[in-house]
């Protein structure tokens, strides 16, 4: 057979690890930030885009996509080409894919710190943005399925099946969980509302996990693993196996996400059956990788790369056996909302995706330069310190996460809480917040020193380019299966029927979870006290949303003895079925606000805002000065009623016609009781005197803390008056 | 939604349709267990070697 000649595109692979490194820096860099502002809530005082809510997303997202999503790029697209034996279908496309995700990266880097955000977690993005992510995400699996229908290798290797299932899986899981009706170019809101958005936001979530964060990585560690071992795979029988029931298993598990809640009984037990079924194809995937290092444990001991694979591989096995374990009810009701979830995410990310993304850049940066890693001892100390600071990040958040539990759950003789205060749970764990903030500045030092390390290497190797070679053009076989020929193999060179198979196993297991959220009466149980809320509670419910409040504050009471007692009736899923996006939270920074409502008086969410430390002494919550002075915007109050109505919600015509005159006597009835403090009502007559003639006097009743007020009061409120009748 | 969430509604005895999903899914894998037992020693060997042996097309300038 003739032999063909072609180039492998080394410069796209370049250009992703590079973006990998950059993003990399930023979003564990704004993690850290976050992380000191558990210790100085107030550090970036009075300044909105780098307030805690505003941050938090821009690091989940920055770490998920920006970092990891270029890593997973960058080892795609080399080792698809060389899997294949062949160069990547489009260079155009290849370009559209890089350029097009660095765009994105940098249009979320934007909004989201501007308070433009769904609140959906993961899936903060705007519409305009959720939809070039879907665009350019086409671009990649086109790019992806047009290189392997032009490869010189007939059999597809077992990571580009994964890289397949990732794919397809991402697409259908954003596209699904991003279905929004626009507002503004910038405002949307979720077509989905309360039990049923949350529904289809963790079965995003949780896939998300598992397709955009796990699938893409195990084909990476099918090809990165044996590469810098010089080994092939343990088991090529288990890893048929393992691909096939971690995809089908995976995308019935989303459930786990919300035990204790709404959801009919038999899809949460659904969810948490095969959360533990998981165990077994994540457990055979470790042991794969790790057995493919038998025999080469002298290696380990000197070979950074590997040092790095195998901290990455045995991350992986813990955190896919502590998932199951979190998704059984007993361990659910203790570790949810607490701060075990973030060591769990983070054994996820750091070790597992983190540490594999460096074993790649390390192996595949001296490789592509033509040249040795600048030094080795450099790269062993960034092996040692990134597991130090793992082991100093994980630890004290399962210690922490533990005694938040147990002093949430703590009851007195008498029946009352032990620490009735929240305030009291948090105070106890500041020094575990102090040695997770330790542990993850070691964690991003390692990084910097590997930016230092690899640019010493590029700066002595050679020029990355295109890489030649050659392989011999695909004999045409014919579609059918030979004589002899077993159907997995006949399946193996086949990329569009394994493509549809795995497709059909995501789509069963998929289905099963979209019928019950779509089988979930948005009027069951019907409570005729829910009401929509005012337009002026709509527009501090807006605010709350963008300061993205959701990320300390839960909204879900589960039926617990402790935690009704704390904060009042448990969650009932009628009450949330105006609630476009829902706002259940998962991480108790803060206490629960459902029934906040009428809790404190009008003065007291004033002040509260203003500095929370005043109301609340020793509260770890920052202020947010600029809702007590800036002015709402209501020009779209009525667009936004409009979209609500259309998604279902009973706002008559009549509703939205009067709602600007009944948002001013709403705002002018809250001006009032705030006037009503003295002390208060002296500074603003004062500011007034002062600043009355000016344009920029904002009147109190048209500031945003009257709509955010609003809201608060009257949160979780239609239930009690329904009571009180 | 509406329209769908009608539709599946009306569906008498909907809950079969995840035992269904599960036999399918019984079914499937041990199909697929079965099949991957049954492989051919040397085209596992073969399939193995696919990452190792890709250096070998490559030409060094």
């Amino acid at each position: 057979m003739e032999l063909q000649q072609f180039k492998y595109d080394n410069l796209i692979v370049k250009k992703f690890l590079y973006a990998t490194l950059l993003w990399g820096i930023v979003g564990m860099s704004v993690g850290l930030i976050l992380a000191f502002m558990f210790l100085f809530p107030n550090i970036t005082e009075g300044i909105p885009w780098l307030s805690f809510g505003r941050l938090r997303p821009l690091h989940t997202n920055a770490v998920i996509f920006a970092f990891i999503g270029n890593a997973l790029f960058g080892g795609v697209y080399y080792s698809l080409q060389r899997l294949l034996k062949a160069r990547m279908y489009s260079n155009f496309l290849s370009a559209v894919n890089f350029w097009g995700w660095q765009l994105i990266i940098v249009a979320a880097a934007l909004s989201i710190p501007l308070g433009y955000t769904t609140s959906k977690e993961y899936a903060e993005l705007e519409w305009p943005i959720d939809i070039a992510i879907a665009l350019v995400w086409v671009a990649f699996g086109i790019n992806m399925i047009g290189t392997i229908l032009k490869r010189r290798q007939r059999h597809l290797y077992v990571a580009v099946w994964f890289y397949i299932a990732t794919f397809v899986t991402v697409a259908v899981l954003h596209i699904f969980n991003s279905l929004a009706y626009p507002v503004s170019l910038l405002k949307s809101y979720s077509v989905y509302a309360g039990v049923q958005d949350a529904l289809v936001q963790w079965w995003y979530g949780h896939n998300a996990v598992a397709f955009f964060l796990t699938t893409p990585f195990l084909g990476l560690m099918y090809y990165f693993v044996p590469k810098a071992a010089h080994r092939p795979i343990y088991s090529y029988r288990l890893s048929i196996v393992h691909f096939w029931s971690l995809i089908f298993i995976y995308i019935w598990a989303g459930p786990h996400h919300l035990l204790y809640s709404a959801l009919p009984d038999w899809a949460q037990n659904l969810g948490v059956a095969f959360s533990v079924m998981l165990i077994a194809p994540s457990w055979g995937g470790m042991i794969n990788g790790l057995l493919t290092l038998r025999g080469v444990w002298d290696k380990v001991r000197t070979d950074p790369t590997l040092k790095f694979m195998v901290v990455a591989i045995t991350g992986y096995g813990m955190a896919t056996l502590e998932g199951p374990l979190l998704s059984l009810k007993s361990i659910n009701a203790i570790a949810h909302f607490s701060d075990w979830v973030i060591a769990h995410v983070h054994v996820g990310a750091l070790a597992w995706n983190g540490f594999l993304t460096f074993a790649i850049a390390y192996w595949l940066i001296p490789k592509m330069a033509k040249t040795k890693l600048y030094s080795t001892g450099l790269a062993n100390f960034h092996f040692w310190i990134g597991t130090l600071g793992i082991v100093l990040y994980a630890i004290p958040m399962y210690i922490s996460g533990v005694t938040q539990a147990f002093m949430w759950k703590q009851f007195n003789p008498d029946g009352t809480l032990v620490y009735g205060n929240f305030l009291e749970t948090v105070a106890q764990i500041i020094p575990m917040y102090w040695m997770r903030a330790i542990g993850g500045s070691l964690y991003i030092l390692g990084a910097i020193i590997m930016i230092y390390n690899i640019y010493k290497t590029i700066k002595v190797g050679s020029p990355i380019e295109d890489e030649l070679a050659e392989a011999p053009a695909l004999e045409v076989v014919g579609g059918r299966r030979l004589i002899g020929e077993k159907f997995h193999a006949w399946l193996e060179r086949k990329p569009i029927q394994l493509t549809l198979l795995a497709t059909v196993a995501i789509l069963i297991g998929g289905l099963v979870q979209i019928i019950p959220t779509l089988l979930v009466k948005s009027n069951i149980p019907t409570i005729s006290y829910v009401k929509p809320y005012t337009p002026l509670e709509l527009e501090g419910r807006d605010l709350y949303i963008r300061e993205g409040c959701v990320s300390c504050h839960s909204q879900m009471i589960r039926p617990f003895r402790s935690e009704v007692v704390r904060y009042g009736e448990y969650s009932k899923a009628g009450e949330y079925v105006y609630e476009h996006p829902f706002l259940w939270g998962s991480k108790r920074i803060g206490p629960d606000l459902l029934r906040v409502g009428q809790k404190y008086n009008d003065a007291w969410h004033l002040n509260h805002m203003y500095d929370p430390q005043s109301t609340s002494p020793g509260s770890i919550m920052p202020s947010y000065p600029w809702l007590i002075t800036n002015e709402l915007d209501t020009r779209q109050t009525l667009a936004k009623m409009k979209v609500m109505a259309k998604l279902g919600v009973p706002y008559t015509d009549e509703d939205i016609n009067s709602a600007l005159s009944h948002l001013e006597q709403q705002s002018e009835a809250i001006k009032n009781r705030l006037l009503e403090d003295p002390q208060f009502a002296a500074s603003y007559k004062q500011e007034e005197a002062e600043m009355g003639g000016s344009e920029d006097f904002v009147p109190l009743n048209n500031r945003e803390i009257i709509a955010m007020i609003a809201y608060l009061q009257r949160l979780g409120t239609d239930i009690s008056q329904a009571k009180n009748k | 939604m509406k329209f769908i969430k009608g539709h599946l509604e009306s569906i008498d005895g909907i809950a079969i349709y995840p035992i269904i999903s599960l036999v399918i899914f019984t079914l499937f894998f041990v199909l697929l267990f079965a099949r991957v037992v049954l492989y051919k020693k040397e085209h596992l060997e073969f399939l193995k070697k696919i990452p190792l042996t890709e250096d070998e097309n490559t030409i060094v300038s």
